[in-house]
């Protein structure tokens, strides 16, 4: 593992960093992983790249809508996700994946389900920033989520 | 290691884990998962171990009673000098 920390000799620690091509184990290139990315979207694949900036490359992709206790999955493909998009990649236990009390439902059922939840979501949101407005604060919006669950819609 | 391996870790009031390790990114991995609300998000309930990406990190608070300010702001200030020379 690459855990340098800052010395005298930081050339030389430059140095190895970039010699080192992945700093996971081999055993994670394997195993069906789940990237969350920072747009919301979760991710579900056979991890097949992975580098010092995170740049991913999942094959047999998956892209798992949830809405409650149902998900919806829309097959991917092949997947090359840029490291800076990755909020996190997590290993998923084939055991536990099997345990869990989540409802598979259809494509069109989950996004239709989707789409009302947004729906509600920024109505929800427009009202709050009214009433924030109304006491003269205006929060800046970004396409990044802020809060886990959060986005921000225009 | 870091000494704060095998902490216990909450992410965003979300995620329960053990510290396993970090790196020069300050990227985290946590083994031993747990999901807090898993009825609002269940999306990391078959998931053990995680790796985060640092850059989306924006604070870590460490409990106030656990770290010896004192003798963290002497290295601070011995590495500084270090770094210095």
């Amino acid at each position: 593992s690459l855990f340098i920390t800052p010395n005298k000799n930081a050339q030389l620690t430059i140095v190895i960093a970039s010699n080192i091509q992945s700093f996971c184990c081999l055993f994670e290139l394997t195993e069906k992983h789940l990237v969350l990315l920072r747009d919301g979207r979760t991710l579900i694949g056979f991890l097949r790249s992975i580098d010092q900036f995170a740049n991913l490359v999942l094959q047999q992709t998956v892209e798992r809508i949830h809405v409650g206790k149902r998900y919806g999955d829309i097959p991917r493909g092949i997947f090359i996700v840029r490291g800076e998009n990755v909020v996190l990649l997590g290993e998923i236990d084939l055991e536990k994946e099997s345990d869990t009390s989540l409802q598979q439902v259809c494509i069109e059922d989950i996004l239709e389900e989707q789409r009302l939840q947004q729906q509600s979501r920024q109505e929800a949101e427009k009202t709050k920033h009214l009433a924030l407005k109304e006491r003269g604060l205006v929060m800046p919006r970004s396409d990044i989520m802020d809060e886990y669950g959060v986005q921000h819609q225009y | 290691m870091c000494p704060l391996c095998g902490w216990d870790v909450l992410v965003s009031y979300l995620i329960c884990g053990t510290l396993h390790s970090v790196d020069q990114y300050l990227n985290i991995k946590l083994t031993d998962i747990s999901v807090t609300d898993p009825e609002k998000y269940p999306h990391m309930l078959s998931v053990k171990n995680c790796f985060i990406r640092g850059s989306v990190v924006r604070y870590v608070q460490l409990p106030a009673d656990e770290v010896d300010t004192q003798l963290l702001q002497d290295a601070a200030r011995k590495e500084a000098l270090q770094q210095k020379q």
